[in-house]
């Protein structure tokens, strides 16, 4: 089992995105991020995962300032799933190892890529050439995608925006019952004020840069 | 063999009947081409002159202070002429790495080809050091000019796959992997062109230079084979020190993207 995770803001500022005082996201919880668009809440997830860092201000991470830790190993145990997925050139199986290579991991039997591809309610077969999915399957690709990587925290933005009702549904229950049971940590982008408060534990509301966070019951 | 037949002044200024006859052509087409062609046979025929009296000094000279200078300018004109061929569109650190790689691959291939290759002496002889740094110099500006125009142009149009591999785990390296093999490609291919089409397609300048002048075809042909692979050497290595070193600087030292090639 991964050992927990939790992040706190200590007068952090981004650019002009983002300016957060004071901010905690616990581990081994389920938390959304809601607020109006432009509100800088893909960037909150951006600088979880130091694919953006503070202009000032300070992140810790498991106590440890986030400034101090390797991106690449912290990537690797903070994984994202951005709102358009890019998909690599190459097949499903391709697509759905790729962040496994990326990481030098050993690729698992096909059974187990199979069981990821029905956990994402993905019916391709592995071979097929992804450049024909839609939008939708290319969605849940990405999901199958950082599933197998099995990290520490998951961080999702807008991870039903491709997906009917049903499908987003049933994929989010799965990682919510994922999430839970192993211990880990998930942050997510939502539009979607019903979901979030079906799923989550906390929320975090953005405002013209600011977050605040408080309990979704 | 018998020796060169000189070119009077008169015979050469016949030459220039071809730039008469493309000029006619291209006025009758409608091409506005003639300022530039007239500047470039003028530029071409003055600095040609000038590199000439030049090399009869230096030759007659020989002095390795001279020789190094020589190529020394020569090198700060080929990187001076890869910047100016991107004006403005290079960052500071790109540019390092663009001087320190030409400057470096040629200069060990040079030094092979002279020292261990020919064997010249004395070491820094002119006439055997300005015209083969001429050739590895000059094949290995237009290689790395190519490669930094797909470099560029990869991280720009490859940016999402980029920051998609980034996004999970991948290192710089790693997430530039195939915009770096094909810039490779796409930067050593005209060398690999010209080896294949070599001898059937054309006679290579040096060779065919030789040859004019009176040696052995099949010295010549030695020549040509060793400064081919010389050639090829060269490009390679320029072209593979301006990946390594040049990838590295679309980062910042957190692993992402530099700021202006972020689309955030």
């Amino acid at each position: 089992m991964s050992e927990a995770a939790g992040f706190e803001f200590i007068q952090v500022k981004y650019l002009h995105i983002l300016d957060i005082p004071s901010l905690s996201i616990r581990p081994g919880v389920i938390t959304s991020i809601l607020g109006p668009s432009g509100s800088g809440k893909t960037s909150l997830l951006r600088l979880l995962n130091k694919m953006a860092s503070p202009t000032s201000g300070r992140i810790n991470y498991n106590g440890a300032d986030l400034a101090g830790i390797s991106p690449v190993e912290h990537r690797r145990r903070v994984v994202m799933m951005s709102q358009s997925p890019v998909i690599f050139k190459g097949s499903v199986r391709d697509n759905l190892t790729a962040g496994l290579r990326f990481q030098q991991k050993e690729i698992p039997a096909e059974d187990i890529l199979r069981s990821v591809c029905e956990q994402v309610r993905l019916d391709q077969a592995l071979d097929s050439p992804s450049g024909v999915l839609s939008g939708g399957e290319k969605q849940r690709l990405a999901l199958g995608r950082i599933i197998l990587l099995d990290p520490d925290v998951y961080l999702l933005d807008e991870p039903a925006s491709g997906l009917d009702d049903e499908t987003a549904g049933c994929i989010l229950d799965m990682l919510t019952e994922k999430t839970r049971s192993q211990n880990k940590t998930l942050v997510m982008v939502t539009h979607s004020r019903a979901m979030a408060r079906r799923i989550s534990d906390e929320l975090i509301h953005t405002t013209r840069g600011r977050a605040a966070s408080g309990a979704a019951g | 063999m018998n020796g060169i037949i000189d070119l009077g002044f008169y015979q050469v200024a016949a030459a220039y009947i071809f730039v008469v006859i493309v000029l006619a052509i291209i006025r009758h087409r409608g091409i506005s081409r003639e300022k530039e062609i007239v500047i470039a046979s003028f530029r071409m025929t003055l600095q040609l002159v000038m590199v000439g009296y030049i090399l009869v000094y230096v030759f007659d000279n020989p002095n390795p202070f001279i020789t190094a200078a020589i190529v020394i300018a020569m090198e700060a004109f080929a990187i001076y002429t890869i910047f100016n061929k991107f004006r403005g569109g290079l960052s500071t650190g790109l540019k390092k790495v663009i001087a320190l790689s030409t400057g470096a691959g040629t200069v060990l291939c040079l030094l092979f080809f002279l020292f261990v290759i020919v064997r010249v002496n004395p070491w820094y002889n002119p006439q055997y050091f300005i015209p083969i740094a001429g050739m590895l110099i000059g094949n290995s500006m237009t290689a790395v000019s190519l490669a930094v125009k797909s470099l560029t142009e990869g991280m720009t149009t490859q940016k999402q796959l980029v920051e998609e591999a980034l996004v999970l785990g991948a290192t710089p390296q790693m997430a530039t992997r195939d915009i770096l093999n094909s810039t490779f490609d796409s930067a050593i291919m005209p060398t690999i062109n010209s080896m294949i089409g070599m001898g059937i397609v054309f006679l290579p300048g040096m060779m065919t230079g030789q040859i004019l002048a009176g040696a052995a075809p099949t010295t010549a042909i030695a020549y040509q084979i060793a400064i081919m692979l010389g050639i090829l050497g060269a490009v390679a290595l320029t072209v593979i020190f301006t990946l390594q070193m040049g990838y590295r600087t679309f980062f910042n030292k957190e692993d992402q993207l530099a700021a202006g090639n972020r689309d955030y």
